[in-house]
C-alpha cells in the first residue's frame, strides 16, 4: 500500500496521507460474510477500480463507502474525517449507478440541478452550472429533454453530470457501463477517464470487466470472496499477479502442473524448464503463463525453454488466432498461445502442423500446487 | 481496528420516516389488530367478561341449528366454486386464447356486477323466479328462496372476481412453449393439458379459494334470498344484532376467519411460485385464427353475457316498474320512494361521503405506508410489523372486521369510544377492510421504480420527502388513481363490514337496500342498488378521465 502511494508522487519519498482510508471493513449478512476485514487506502485524485466476479463483495464495499449499507465492523475516514457512521447525506460523494437512476419525470436540466437546487443556489447560477455540466459530458443543448428521449449512453452521461454537479470530493461509479452496448462502453469509459483526469476527482469504479479496469484505472483492487486478493497498477496486476485467482481472473492464462527441481528449474511433463521464480526444491506447483509469453519467434539457437509442438486446434479471432498446441515435451498438458494470422499463413501452419515454441523464463509465475 | 456493529446514524429525514411509519402502524393497530383481538377476546369470555376458555366453542358445537349453518355455508360455497370457476375459466380462455371479436365488450359486461352491491343478483333472481317472478316454476325450481337462490346469485356475484384472476393467469403465456410443441406435432388437446392447464394451475387454485371464501363470508345475498336457509354469515348477524349473544357471535366470526386465513396463506405461497414461472425472456403468446373454435368461444361468451345482462336488466326493469307484477309501466315511483320516503337519499349522500373519504384518505394512507415500507431504511421491527398488518386485511372478512370494530370501540374503557357510530369510523373501517389490494397496487408501482432514486437523492443531500414529492408521487399517479377508484367503488357497494357500525345518522345506501328489502320494498331496493351501480359507474368513468388527463400531461417524459 505504502509503495503504491509513494509511486503516486514519483520518486520523492513523501508519504501521502490517504484521502479515503478503509480499516478492517467487515460485512455480515446473517451467517454469510460478504466482506472479511478489508483495509484500503486511496490517494486524492486516484482512479481506483474494484474488480472481481459477481458476489465478491465489490459492490457491497462501494455501498459501504457511500453509506448505503452499514458495515458490521471497521472504520472509514474521508479527508481525515471519520465517516464510519455518517448517513449518506452526511458524506461527500456523487454516485452513478448501472441503471442510471435518472428521474424520468424531470428534464435533463432538472435532473442535473437536483442537488444544486437543494443548496439554495440562485436560479441563474444553477442554470449556468447545469449548462457547464452538460457541456462537460458532451451533451450541450440537451437541457430540455427528458431521460426517455436519450440513448443509454447519453443517459449515463447525464447521470454523471448530476453526480458531479455538487463538486463532490469522491465519485463512485457502480458498474456504470454494464448496461451499455460494447462500442458505447469503450467510448464512454475513455471519456470518463479523461473527465476524471481533467477534474482530478478521486474516483472509485466497480466493475466485473477486467478489460475496463485495465484500461482506465490508476490502481486495481482485485477482490474475491469478500477479501482483497491484490492491489496494484493495471500492469502489476496483469504482469505480476499476486495469487492464482488474480492470474486466472485478469486476462487469459495457461496453468501447467509442475514439480520444483533443484535451483531455478521446474519439471513440466517430461521436460525440465528454466524458471527464475522457482526456489525451494521439491513439491508440486502450478506454473502460470500467459499465451503471449509463449513465443513462436524470435527463437535463437541455444535459447532455453524451447520445445517442438504440434497444433491441435485453431480458433480464429481476427488479426490473431488462439492456438491450442500439444507436445511430448509437456506430457499430456495442452498449451494456448497467440499466433498472428500472418505468421500462420507465412509458415503454412494448419491443424497438425509442427513448430518450435519458447516459454519466456521470467514470465513463468510459480504458485503452490 | 475498532469494531463497530452499530447502524449508521439516523438523519432527520430517517426520523421523519420512522414517525410517519409509526403513524401508519398506529392506524392499522387501532382499526385492524384491535378489532381482531376484540373478537378473539369475546370468543373466550362469558357475557360477564369472565374468561371461560373454550366454553363458547363447546356450546356452539352442541347447538345443532348452528352446526347446520356451518354445513350449509360449506356445501353452498363448494357448489358455487365448482360451477363458477370452470365457467369463468372458459370465459377467460375465450378472452385470452381465441381471436373472438368484441372482447372488450364481453369483458366489460361481465365486470359490471362489480359496480353494484353483491346482493343485486339476489334481488334480480327474486324478480325472475320469486313468488311473483316472471319465470316462477321454470327449471323445476318451485322455490328460489333458500339454497338454490343463494347458489345462483353467488355464481353471478363471484364470477367477475374469478374471471379477473383467471384472465391474469392465462394472459401470461410463453409462446415459445407452444411453438416447441407444434414443432413436435403435438395435438391441441395434449397442448392444453400439458402447457395451458399447468400454466394456469396457480390461477385456478387462487380463483377457487377466493370464490369459496367470498361465498362463505358474503352476507348480503343470503340475507336477501336465503329465506329460512341459514348460513354462517347470517348467523353472526342474528346472534349479535338479534340475540345480543356476542360470545357465540364471536365464535362464528372466527369460523368465518378460518377459510379466509387458509386462502390467504395458500395465495401467498402460490404468488411466490407464480413469479418464478415466467421469465423475462418469454415471448407473449398470440392466438391464431381458428374459425370453428372462435365461433364456439363467441357463442359461449354470448350466452354468459346474456345471462349477466338478464340479471342486470331485470333489476333495472323492476326498479322502474310501477307496481310489480300488475302494472309494469315505467315510473320513478321506487326511486322516489326509496330516496325520499325511506330516506335513502340521506343514506346515498352518506355513501358518497364515505366513498369519497375512503378514496382520499385510504389512498393517501396506503400509498404513504407502501412508500415508507419500500423506500426508506431502518426501524426494522416496526417495518415488518406494518408489512404484516398491511397484508392481513385480505384474510379478514368484512363481517369479522365489522364485528371486531364494534367490540373494540364500543368497549366502555376505550378512550376512542366517541368514534363509535361516526362516519369517521365507518370510513376508517372500510379503508382497513380494502387495504391490502390498494397496498399491493402501490407496492407494485413503487417496485417498478429504480431502486436507486433514494440513494442518488441522499448522495445529493436531498431529503427523502422532497424526492417523494418531486419524483415518486408524480410517477405513481396512475397507480394512485387506480387505488382511489378501487376504494371508492368498494366503499359504495360494501355491506358486510359496515352493517354493524352504522347509526341512523350514518346509515349508508347499501345498508338501506337491506332494510328496504326486509320491509318488503323489493322494488325500491332494486332501485337503490341500481343507483349505487350508476354512481360507481360514473365514478369509474371520472377516474378514467382523470387517468387519461394524467397520461396526457406526462406524455412528454414517457415518450418513446
Amino acid at each position: 500500500m505504502e509503495q503504491a502511494l509513494q509511486r503516486q508522487v514519483g520518486t520523492e519519498k513523501v508519504v501521502v496521507s490517504a484521502f479515503l482510508k478503509l480499516q478492517g471493513i467487515e460485512k455480515r449478512f446473517g451467517s454469510f460474510t460478504a466482506l472479511k476485514g478489508v483495509d484500503l487506502d486511496i490517494a486524492k485524485g486516484e482512479f481506483v477500480c474494484f474488480l472481481g466476479p459477481s458476489g465478491c463483495g465489490k459492490t457491497t464495499l462501494l455501498r459501504i463507502i457511500a453509506g448505503l449499507e452499514a458495515q458490521s465492523a471497521g472504520t472509514l475516514h474521508q479527508g481525515g474525517r471519520d465517516i464510519s457512521r455518517l448517513p449518506p447525506a452526511g458524506r461527500d460523494y456523487g454516485i452513478v449507478f448501472q441503471s442510471y437512476a435518472l428521474f424520468p419525470n424531470l428534464s435533463v436540466a432538472d435532473n442535473v440541478a437536483y442537488g444544486l437546487v437543494n443548496r439554495k443556489m440562485p436560479k441563474a447560477q444553477v442554470r449556468e452550472r447545469v449548462g457547464e455540466l452538460v457541456k462537460l459530458v458532451g451533451l450541450p443543448g440537451s437541457e430540455g429533454k427528458f431521460p426517455a428521449q436519450l440513448s443509454g449512453g447519453q443517459q449515463q452521461r447525464i447521470a454523471l453530470a448530476r453526480a458531479l454537479a455538487t463538486k463532490p470530493g469522491l465519485l463512485l461509479l457502480d458498474e456504470p457501463l454494464s448496461a451499455l452496448d460494447a462500442i458505447v462502453r469503450v467510448h464512454l469509459r475513455q471519456e470518463i477517464r479523461s473527465l476524471q483526469r481533467q477534474l482530478g476527482v478521486t474516483t472509485i469504479m466497480v466493475t466485473h470487466d477486467q478489460e475496463e479496469a485495465l484500461a482506465v484505472a490508476d490502481r486495481i483492487v482485485v477482490m474475491n470472496q469478500g477479501a482483497i486478493e491484490q492491489v496494484g497498477t493495471p500492469m502489476q496486476v496483469y504482469r505480476d499477479p499476486a495469487t492464482p485467482f488474480v492470474a486466472d481472473f485478469v486476462g487469459r492464462i495457461n496453468v501447467l502442473p509442475a514439480t520444483l527441481e533443484s535451483g531455478d528449474r521446474v519439471r513440466i511433463g517430461a521436460t525440465s524448464f528454466h524458471c527464475p521464480h522457482a526456489h525451494a526444491p521439491g513439491g508440486d506447483v502450478k506454473i502460470y503463463l500467459r499465451p503471449e509469453d509463449v513465443l513462436a519467434r524470435p527463437i535463437q539457437p541455444g535459447d532455453a525453454n524451447v520445445f517442438d509442438a504440434s497444433i491441435d486446434k485453431i480458433e480464429f479471432l481476427g488479426s490473431y488466432c488462439l492456438v491450442r498446441v500439444q507436445s511430448p515435451a509437456l506430457g499430456e498438458h495442452r498449451l494456448t498461445v497467440y499466433l498472428s494470422l500472418n505468421f500462420l499463413a507465412e509458415q503454412r501452419l494448419e491443424v497438425g502442423g509442427r513448430l518450435p515454441l519458447k516459454l519466456l523464463p521470467d514470465r513463468m509465475r510459480v504458485f503452490e500446487g | 481496528m475498532s469494531t463497530l456493529a452499530l447502524p449508521l446514524r439516523a438523519t432527520a429525514g430517517d426520523r421523519v420516516a420512522h414517525v410517519a411509519l409509526g403513524g401508519v402502524a398506529l392506524v392499522l393497530l387501532l382499526f385492524l389488530a384491535g378489532p381482531l383481538l376484540a373478537v378473539l377476546q369475546q370468543s373466550v369470555q362469558n357475557a360477564d367478561g369472565r374468561f371461560v376458555a373454550f366454553a363458547n366453542f363447546i356450546s356452539y358445537a352442541k347447538t345443532p341449528a348452528l352446526l347446520q349453518s356451518l354445513w350449509n355455508s360449506l356445501w353452498v360455497a363448494g357448489v358455487v366454486t365448482l360451477v363458477a370457476v370452470p365457467a369463468a375459466f372458459w370465459f377467460a380462455y375465450a378472452l385470452t386464447r381465441s381471436r373472438m371479436r368484441l372482447k372488450p365488450l364481453f369483458r366489460g359486461i361481465t365486470l359490471i356486477p362489480l359496480l353494484a352491491p353483491s346482493l343485486l343478483p339476489a334481488i334480480s333472481l327474486i324478480y325472475w323466479f320469486g313468488n311473483q317472478g316472471v319465470l316462477k316454476g321454470w327449471f323445476g325450481l318451485d322455490q328460489i328462496y333458500g339454497a338454490p337462490g343463494i347458489v345462483v346469485a353467488e355464481i353471478f356475484a363471484v364470477f367477475p372476481h374469478a374471471l379477473m384472476i383467471l384472465v391474469t393467469a392465462l394472459a401470461t403465456a410463453d409462446a415459445r412453449l407452444y411453438e416447441a410443441a407444434d414443432s413436435m406435432g403435438t395435438r391441441a388437446a395434449r397442448k392444453f393439458f400439458t402447457i395451458t392447464l399447468p400454466g394456469a394451475k396457480y390461477g385456478l387454485i387462487s380463483a377457487a379459494l377466493v370464490v369459496f371464501t367470498l361465498v362463505v363470508t358474503d352476507f348480503g345475498i343470503p340475507k336477501v334470498i336465503g329465506g329460512n336457509f341459514n348460513v354462517l354469515a347470517t348467523d353472526v348477524f342474528k346472534l349479535v344484532i338479534g340475540q345480543q349473544d356476542f360470545q357465540r357471535g364471536a365464535v362464528v366470526a372466527l369460523l368465518l376467519l378460518a377459510p379466509a386465513l387458509l386462502t390467504f396463506g395458500v395465495d401467498r405461497m402460490i404468488s411466490a411460485k407464480q413469479t418464478a414461472m415466467l421469465t423475462a425472456r418469454a415471448v407473449p403468446y398470440r392466438p391464431k385464427r381458428v374459425r370453428w373454435f372462435d365461433a364456439l368461444m363467441t357463442s359461449y361468451c354470448v350466452i354468459i353475457a346474456l345471462l349477466v345482462l338478464a340479471m342486470l336488466g331485470m333489476a333495472l326493469f323492476a326498479s322502474f316498474a310501477s307496481f310489480w307484477p300488475y302494472n309494469l309501466k315505467p315510473s320513478l315511483r321506487h326511486y322516489a320512494m326509496g330516496l325520499f320516503d325511506a330516506e335513502v337519499g340521506e343514506g346515498f349522500v352518506n355513501s358518497l361521503r364515505m366513498a369519497a373519504g375512503t378514496a382520499v384518505f385510504g389512498t393517501a394512507l396506503v400509498f404513504v405506508g407502501a412508500y415508507l415500507l419500500e423506500k426508506t431504511q431502518g426501524a426494522g421491527p416496526l417495518r415488518s410489523g406494518v408489512r404484516l398488518l398491511a397484508m392481513l386485511p385480505m384474510a379478514v372478512p368484512g363481517l369479522v372486521l365489522g364485528l371486531g370494530t364494534i367490540f373494540f370501540f364500543n368497549a366502555p374503557g376505550n378512550p376512542l369510544n366517541g368514534l363509535y357510530h361516526t362516519m369517521a369510523l365507518l370510513t376508517l373501517c372500510t379503508i382497513v377492510h380494502f387495504y391490502t389490494t390498494g397496498h399491493l397496487t402501490a407496492v407494485t408501482a413503487l417496485k417498478s421504480l429504480d431502486a436507486e432514486f433514494e440513494a442518488v437523492s441522499a448522495s445529493l443531500k436531498v431529503p427523502f420527502y422532497k424526492t417523494f414529492w418531486r419524483v415518486t408521487l408524480p410517477i405513481c399517479t396512475p397507480a394512485l388513481v387506480d387505488i382511489a377508484r378501487y376504494f371508492f367503488v368498494n366503499a359504495m357497494t360494501t355491506i358486510s363490514a359496515v352493517v354493524f357500525l352504522y347509526s341512523p345518522e350514518t346509515k349508508v345506501a347499501s345498508i338501506a337496500i337491506l332494510n328496504l328489502d326486509e320491509a318488503g320494498e323489493t322494488g325500491a331496493a332494486a332501485a337503490m342498488a341500481i343507483l349505487i351501480a350508476a354512481a360507481s359507474a360514473v365514478a369509474t368513468f371520472l377516474f378514467w378521465l382523470l387517468s387519461l388527463w394524467i397520461e396526457r400531461r406526462t406524455q412528454a417524459w414517457k415518450a418513446e
